[in-house]
């Protein structure tokens, strides 16, 4: 070998050796923490919220954070570190959070399952396998899930949407009602629960309607037809529901409508249909804060805007409860809660999904108290009491 | 004769077709193009691999044989079924050109070749252009991408006395993999060879992969291992080629026809092992090329017609269901002319035409076809130490949909300019440079795909510069040949395609909102010798640098950050051996650390991967019958790796194969 050929093969040898950077065991995703200024307050009922992360299919980027109001430390991404030894941790796609008694129920949806955690310090207690979940409740020590697959015999092509109850002592699924089309979330008042169905799986065909189930015996009595492609489902203080339409994205826009007893009736249907393009509402009090989102094909751009409803006359008080201007640095709003005791808002921005989320507060009067980084796709707030 | 009467009459089938091929390459006027020939004209040469060489090679497919090329990312989303496609300079794979014998491969679909369905059985040469091929005569198309890979079937070659050759071949191993495949070529005339050439590959894609975390103090968190699931293929490869010349002149035809059933294996995510996803592809084109030398004029006529059916169904109980048949069709026409104005000066001019359309039988599907229209210019300079390119390209496309008003007419021009140079007097070292600019049109998808499609989408475009050395000696017999290779460039990216949010939840669109810089590095070398009488070594290293960022907007979170799975460092070195009829070879590939999001945080981290292959081969004879067995081992190391986030890539796998040729 010539002495150029040797040179020349070292020189290679060396920028190989230089440049590589060799793999490390990987290790369990650890949570980051940040410092909020928002803390040391007053004494009230709540001690923190959680955070649900939905994160983009098929990344298994689900992820829980928990901002604590006592020390102000908002904690991001803490399920791994805290049950390190869940295999490929949270899942895919959270879709819904909430907690009952003790216990942090975790929707995720593209991993089928709830997952159970212990709400004062999110180790896990269990998890309970559900197809495709969407939406959780709870009424007398029952857990309530919807889920797109029922009866996978009926209609192969479509089938029918389901509501599982699962017991939240035993975490054992009890019983199963067949519902609507790809049913999305649901309320319960006076031993009826309300599901709103979306149809999704079905376009053009979209669901139009409410299931109503009997809790006695959990039985499908009655769907009340309210408006194409259902999303939304809450109750207020004076038994009624606020329902949102997600329409076709096309031509039949997304609307907001309400469901009431007529005085004498035991039957709910649509009194009012309010002309506003609703995404998800949170309501306080006789407020319903929501957001809206409108696309407009022509400027290539969403139309955003923050609006308050009041719940006694269903008409819109304020359209935006943003009032500092800020609420141009949220790209896509994507989940809203009211903190039951101060008022302060938490709106989450999803940005392009694909990237980490921000977490806004404002407080009652609209001006922005602080942000914070979240994971992808920030979406569903549930407060811990103390 | 009776053995070669079916294939007869399969060429005849296939005369109309084609091959514009890369025959262009060489400027042999009566002679079919020999195998492994270099031009030695190439303003910017390219990367090659061929003949034994890629024989040698660890690699299955075409992609797996990329990857030993610098400046390129291969996304591969594992097992023998997996989605392969090639990444030139960071610039995105719809810039990527993919040429088999002179005809682009095309998806007006969504853009993207799955390069794990072209077998290397076949294969006979793989090139990579930056820019462009440095030969004016070409396709119009062939001005319009900003990095080209140029796949070349064999052809046929004849030992002195006979008219026939037949080549068996049978490949088995790890993931239940069958892989028989049949060669056979004859000389039906002086001046008219054929080739008939088919494969089958069967495996149920089944292999072991681990996922294993540790806390903070070295304490295992989880450490499973599972099967990869649903990742079966069934395919069936046929493909015909006739080849003529004639005076001052050649053609040559093609009929292909690609037929599989897959599963697709699907992202290991949380408490899902296994998915319902399936994929039927049934893709088949015809094409022909026809090339005339008259004097000083050439001219360059190709032809193809092009259809591809493809059928994805979605089984899983969980899901939505989906059954969803798309069909692609496309017509392509191209004539190229090239003119010797001087002995230094040559000038052409090309026209291609290409109608494409796209049905899908899902709801509100507009049906869209395309008529485009490609023209381009060029002029070639070959003055002893110095050359230089020029070509300026013209592209226009019409769209038309079903029920709906057609998008605007798009019209795009982008020049280009290479230059080369031999600065001292040997022609061993030399210099070149190049600017050129380029676009990808939307995609049927991107323009049109149900809800989130946006037909007001303009080109994407990309500008490159690019300045280079090149080091080539052949010298004694104990160092054979030696090239080195560095490229230093710049690209940018604009109006990138990419997915916006829009409207209510979960909801997207496709927006010209992004902007990439790409800074990079290309190094290779190569280095051939014999210490021993009978031994040959030859050592094959590349190394890529890359710094490819997002510059789309600086209130985004990810302003200047590295963009998804583009590795700042990348390499890999071959060590290839051959002594008496034996053959060892060794092969590292490296791929840095990535992140598997746009943000570079440690949430998006994606660990480097590094693998190593090996495989011994050894040829025999046995009277007139030529053996060849080759053991090959595929990640000896058995790194547990993720090139795609959550796609786990196999273990150690193994391949044997047994060649017999007569």
């Amino acid at each position: 070998m010539t002495f150029r050929s040797k040179y020349i093969i070292t020189l290679f040898l060396l920028i190989l050796l230089c440049t590589t950077s060799c793999r490390e065991d990987e290790l369990v995703v650890p949570t980051e923490y940040d410092i909020i200024s928002d803390f040391g307050r007053p004494a009230t009922g709540i001690r923190g919220f959680y955070l649900l992360n939905e994160g983009n299919m098929g990344s298994n980027k689900c992820t829980l954070d928990y901002y604590d109001y006592l020390t102000g430390l908002y904690a991001r991404n803490f399920y791994a570190e805290r049950n390190p030894d869940v295999i490929k941790e949270l899942g895919d796609v959270g879709n819904d959070i909430g907690i009952y008694g003790s216990k942090l129920y975790v929707v995720v949806n593209c991993s089928h399952k709830v997952e159970i955690l212990d709400a004062r310090s999110g180790t896990r207690i269990g998890q309970v396998d559900i197809p495709n979940c969407r939406y959780i409740r709870f009424h007398k020590g029952k857990a309530y899930v919807s889920s797109f697959i029922g009866p996978v015999l009926i209609d192969p092509d479509a089938p029918k949407g389901a509501v599982f109850e699962m017991d939240t002592t035993t975490l054992a699924i009890t019983r199963k009602v067949t519902v609507g089309y790809q049913p999305e979330e649901m309320e319960i008042i006076d031993d009826y629960m309300y599901v709103a169905n979306s149809g999704g799986y079905r376009t053009p065909e979209y669901d139009n309607t409410v299931s109503v189930i009997q809790m006695e015996d959990f039985k499908q009595v009655n769907r009340i037809p309210v408006g194409i492609n259902l999303h939304r489902l809450k109750k207020d203080r004076y038994g009624k529901l606020w329902v949102t339409g997600r329409g076709d994205y096309k031509s039949r826009p997304s609307r907001l409508y309400v469901l009431d007893k007529k005085a004498g009736y035991n039957r709910m249907i649509v009194t009012d249909t309010i002309p506003v393009a609703c995404s998800e509402m949170a309501i306080r009090g006789d407020s319903l804060y929501y957001y809206a989102t409108e696309w407009n094909n022509f400027t290539a751009s969403n139309t955003i805007s923050y609006g308050i409803i009041d719940i006694r006359t269903k008409k819109i008080v304020n359209t935006n409860f943003i009032s500092d201007g800020t609420d141009k640095d949220i790209t896509i709003p994507y989940g809203i809660a009211v903190h039951p005791e101060t008022g302060d808002i938490l709106v989450t921005d999803a940005k392009n999904y694909v990237s980490s989320g921000s977490l806004h507060c404002y407080s009652p009067d609209g001006k922005k108290k602080w942000s914070v980084r979240t994971g992808d796709i920030p979406a569903h707030i549930t407060f811990l009491p103390r | 004769m009776w053995r070669k009467l079916p294939l007869v009459v399969l060429s005849f089938l296939c005369c109309v077709l084609a091959d514009a091929s890369e025959s262009t390459d060489s400027i042999g006027l009566d002679e079919i193009v020999v195998t492994g020939r270099r031009p030695e004209n190439e303003i910017i040469p390219a990367q090659r691999l061929d003949g034994k060489e890629l024989q040698r090679l660890n690699s299955h497919n075409v992609a797996d044989a990329l990857r030993y090329f610098s400046g390129l990312q291969i996304k591969d989303y594992g097992g023998v079924g997996g989605i392969k496609t090639v990444n030139i300079r960071s610039m995105g794979t719809n810039h990527t050109g993919v040429v088999y014998d002179g005809v682009q491969l095309g998806n007006a679909q969504n853009g993207q070749i799955d390069l794990g369905q072209f077998s290397l059985d076949n294969i006979e040469a793989i090139s990579l252009y930056n820019g462009q091929k440095s030969n004016i005569l070409q396709p119009a198309r062939d001005f319009g991408n900003a990095g080209s890979v140029y796949m070349r079937t064999r052809r046929p070659h004849f030992e002195p006395t006979k008219n026939y050759h037949l080549r068996g071949t049978v490949r088995f191993g790890s993931f239940d993999l069958i892989n028989p495949s049949a060669l056979v070529e004859m000389k039906l005339s002086d001046n008219v060879d054929a080739s008939v050439s088919a494969e089958w590959v069967n495996s149920s894609g089944k292999y072991k992969f681990r996922y294993r975390r540790v806390n903070p103090a070295g304490e295992i968190a989880y450490d499973t291992t599972a099967v990869r699931q649903n990742g079966d293929i069934n395919a069936i490869r046929l493909e015909a080629n006739v080849f003529g010349h004639f005076t001052n002149g050649l053609w040559s035809a093609k009929v292909y026809n690609y037929n599989s059933e897959r599963g697709v294996p699907g992202a290991i995510v949380n408490n899902v092992w296994r998915r319902g996803e399936r994929i039927w592809d049934n893709n088949s084109f015809a094409q022909a090329s026809f090339t005339k030398y008259i004097g000083r004029f050439t001219t360059l006529a190709n032809i193809k017609y092009a259809f591809y059916r493809t059928h994805y169904v979605n089984n899983d109980d969980k899901q939505i269901k989906i059954d969803n048949l798309y069909k692609q069709r496309e017509i392509y026409i191209s004539t190229a002319n090239m003119y010797a104005v001087l002995p230094v000066l040559n000038i052409s001019a090309s026209y291609d035409f290409m109608w494409n359309d796209l049905h899908a039988d899902m709801y509100g599907f507009v049906k869209p076809v395309r008529f485009s229209h490609l023209a381009s210019v060029a002029a070639a300079l070959d003055i002893k130490r110095f050359k230089a390119q020029a070509s300026c390209m013209g592209t226009f496309i019409h769209d038309k949909l079903e029920d709906r008003k057609s998008p605007k007419d798009k019209h795009v021009f982008t020049p280009a300019i290479f230059i080369s140079g031999n600065p001292l007097r040997t022609t061993d070292l030399s210099l070149r440079a190049f600017f050129k600019q380029s676009f990808r049109m939307p995609t049927f998808n991107d323009l049109y795909y149900a809800d989130m499609g946006n037909s007001k989408l303009d080109p994407e475009r990309v500008t490159q510069y690019n300045i280079g050395v090149i080091y080539e000696h052949s010298a004694n017999r104990l160092l054979s040949r030696m090239r080195f290779t560095a490229d230093a460039y710049y690209n940018t990216v604009k109006d990138k395609i990419v997915a916006y949010p829009k409207g209510q939840q979960f909801r997207w669109t496709m927006l010209n909102l992004g902007k990439v810089q790409i800074k990079g590095l290309d190094i290779s070398a190569l280095l051939t010798f014999s210490p021993v009488e009978q031994l040959d070594i030859t050592l094959r290293a590349q190394y890529t640098f890359q710094q490819a960022i997002d510059v789309t907007n600086p209130a985004d979170n990810y302003y200047r950050d590295q963009i998804p799975y583009i590795p700042r460092n990348s390499g890999s070195a071959v060590v290839n051996a051959t002594w008496r009829g034996w053959g060892l070879n060794y092969s590292y590939i490296y791929v840095g650390e990535r992140y598997n999001q746009q943000e570079n945080i440690k949430y998006n981290y994606t660990q480097p991967w590094y693998t190593s292959d090996i495989s011994l081969s050894k040829d025999f004879r046995i009277r007139k019958v030529q053996l060849r067995g080759l053991i090959e081992v595929n990640n000896l190391l058995s790194q547990d790796y993720d090139v795609i986030l959550n796609y786990p890539m196999p273990k150690r796998n193994y391949r044997f194969t047994i060649t017999v040729e007569i």
